[in-house]
């Protein structure tokens, strides 16, 4: 009788602590955060990795991994982590951040340390709302979307445009790798997980600077059930953010 | 060893270096900007680590970055970047990560002006961001003094694992003195059991300043209460001069005290017996000693401000002792005549 080998073929990722999370059902930071630590331990760069927590509703993402982490002033999280990188450079260091911290509050800091092209990782989750701190618009809110400080819906003529980070990034020579992905369908998922790969690779080999912005959800703030929030993800959001590669140098191109 | 001139920022800038300090983040404000340029040109030619920020925000968030991976990281700046940078100071007291904040104060408030002041004095030593903490504040005179109490924060701030700030102003920052360096220290690459460097055969460090839950945050405040009273304990430091037979004790610190300093020689001269306490930290504030030296005397405090180090003078003395200010405010500096003219109205 043939003897029959096991193999795990799914696995929690070791760099996902085993802890549960306090975000919303249908959350996509869930799936993120997965997927950084399936990357983390497949380039096993666990032990020299370092993750930068921003504020908001990932604030407590330094629960959710086995590695190393900061927690940072609201938005000044590419500058805490030029700080570490600069002073250890063999340390692979990533930020964690959404729109209010990457897009309102924290741009300055974002804009130059990608014009400086840091070797640093960063993880933009992007989905045009406060979520923690109860729904308020973001930078990132698109126009008509009813939110707490836009009750009667984002006015642009009052309130502005909203923000394309990836495009306004990929302007910058500092630039090396910037992209727009989602996380609504298994394919998105897939390209996400590449596109996390990618990027610390790009750390790894000292190209620049690295932003994977994921257009997200947030079922709590939107008034919808998870499986809505996805359809307004691909249905409202994704048309604005198109997803893509915004920048991509030659030498990111080489890698595999 | 031999003295050299050196202008007091570019001073600050080498004993930083001195000591042993790694990395440099800053940004250009007047008058503190040579520090920057001299970093600039000096860390690297080390391979030290020397960026100029997009801002004092961003220059403050570096420092506490490179502060949670061990690394010996100092910033410098004048009072409207030291505003800017007090949201972090705060964060960075909270997370206990050692690091060094120098500010060369200026006239405010607002933009005010690049003279030479003491407007920050409260702003420095009563926390200055939000939340209940203090760093320890070093108060240099001179040049010389600028360089050894520099020496001395890095020291500290591993000591207690604390922020430690220098509060020198545009007059020390601009003077050239004649100076001692001390010999070079070199970078030392550390593995502090707390620090972010990569979790390696080892559980996951975490730094973070925040603590839901008001029991967890307690315990927090009094952890670092604890801390701040092993300092309060231990490193006061202050100087006298001329104090014991004194009738009139002079209370002042940094560039003031070194004016008064000439005005108390004149004012000796014609005999009037003057003399000068000069507070060192004024955190911790020597407010023991200040209590014991003002014994049957009275004080008049001199500072660049609108009477500040007044309040904590008036703490020291609990009103036993009367005390009179002298103050200019706006960069103005006085002139030793100035205050050979208020000890004289006093002596009267």
């Amino acid at each position: 009788m043939a003897q029959k080998v096991e193999q795990v073929r799914f696995q929690r990722p070791q760099s996902l602590a085993e802890v549960p999370t306090h975000y919303c059902p249908g959350c996509i930071h869930g799936i993120v955060h997965r997927l950084i630590a399936e990357v983390i331990d497949d380039l096993k760069i666990a032990d020299r990795a370092i993750g930068i927590a921003p504020v908001g509703c990932s604030v407590l993402a330094y629960n959710y991994f086995n590695i190393d982490f900061a927690e940072a002033a609201h938005g000044r999280a590419p500058a805490m982590a030029t700080g570490m990188k600069r002073v250890r450079p063999e340390n692979i260091v990533f930020t964690y951040q959404g729109d209010g911290d990457l897009a309102s509050i924290g741009t300055n800091e974002i804009v130059h340390a990608t014009t400086r092209g840091e070797h640093i990782t960063v993880f933009f989750i992007n989905n045009a709302v406060y979520g923690m701190t109860g729904g308020q618009m973001a930078p990132t809110t698109l126009p008509g979307m009813v939110t707490t400080s836009s009750p009667f819906g984002r006015d642009v003529k009052v309130q502005g445009f909203p923000l394309r980070v990836c495009e306004m990034l990929a302007t910058l020579d500092g630039a090396a790798y910037i992209v727009r992905r989602s996380a609504t369908t298994p394919k998105q998922i897939n390209q996400l997980k590449k596109a996390i790969r990618t990027a610390f690779m790009v750390q790894m080999e000292r190209l620049g600077l690295s932003l994977v912005e994921v257009v997200s959800n947030c079922p709590t703030n939107w008034g919808m059930s998870p499986v809505e929030s996805l359809g307004f993800v691909q249905g409202k959001m994704i048309p604005y953010y198109p997803l893509g590669d915004y920048k991509v140098k030659d030498k990111v191109k080489q890698l595999k | 060893m031999p003295k050299v001139l050196m202008k007091g920022n570019e001073a600050i800038a080498e004993a930083a270096i001195r000591a042993g300090c790694e990395a440099y983040y800053g940004y250009p404000i007047t008058p503190q900007t040579e520090v920057l340029e001299y970093m600039a040109r000096r860390m690297p030619a080390l391979g030290r680590v020397f960026l100029q920020a997009e801002s004092e925000l961003g220059a403050v968030n570096m420092v506490y970055g490179a502060a949670c991976t061990g690394a010996r990281v100092m910033t410098t700046t004048s009072s409207p970047g030291y505003s800017l940078m007090q949201e972090s100071v705060s964060y960075i007291v909270c997370s206990m990560v050692p690091a060094v904040i120098v500010n060369v104060m200026r006239g405010g408030p607002g933009l005010g002006n690049i003279q030479p002041a003491q407007g920050d004095y409260f702003q420095m030593t009563k926390g200055g961001g939000h939340g209940d903490y203090n760093a320890i504040v070093l108060a240099p005179s001179n040049v010389q003094e600028t360089i050894d109490l520099i020496i001395e924060a890095f020291d500290l701030a591993d000591k207690y694992r604390w922020l430690v700030t220098v509060i020198a102003d545009g007059m020390i920052g601009q003077i050239m003195e004649p100076v001692e360096l001390p010999e070079m220290r070199e970078v030392e690459r550390r593995q502090q059991p707390w620090a972010l460097t990569g979790a390696k055969e080892r559980p996951k460090n975490v730094i973070t300043s925040l603590s839901l839950g008001a029991e967890n945050l307690e315990r927090i405040n009094l952890k670092l209460q604890a801390v701040i009273d092993e300092i309060v304990a231990n490193e006061v430091r202050y100087e006298t001069l001329m104090a014991d037979d004194a009738d009139i004790l002079i209370a002042s610190y940094g560039t003031a005290a070194r004016i008064a300093k000439t005005a108390i020689r004149e004012a000796r001269q014609e005999g009037i017996k003057v003399g000068l306490f000069r507070p060192v930290t004024v955190f911790p504030f020597p407010y023991a000693e200040l209590r014991e030296a003002a014994r049957g005397k009275q004080i008049l405090v001199v500072e660049l401000n609108a009477g500040q180090m007044l309040e904590d003078v008036r703490l020291a003395v609990k009103d036993e002792v009367p005390t009179t200010f002298y103050g200019k405010m706006g960069g103005v500096v006085p002139l030793p005549g100035d205050i050979l003219a208020e000890i004289k109205k006093l002596a009267a």
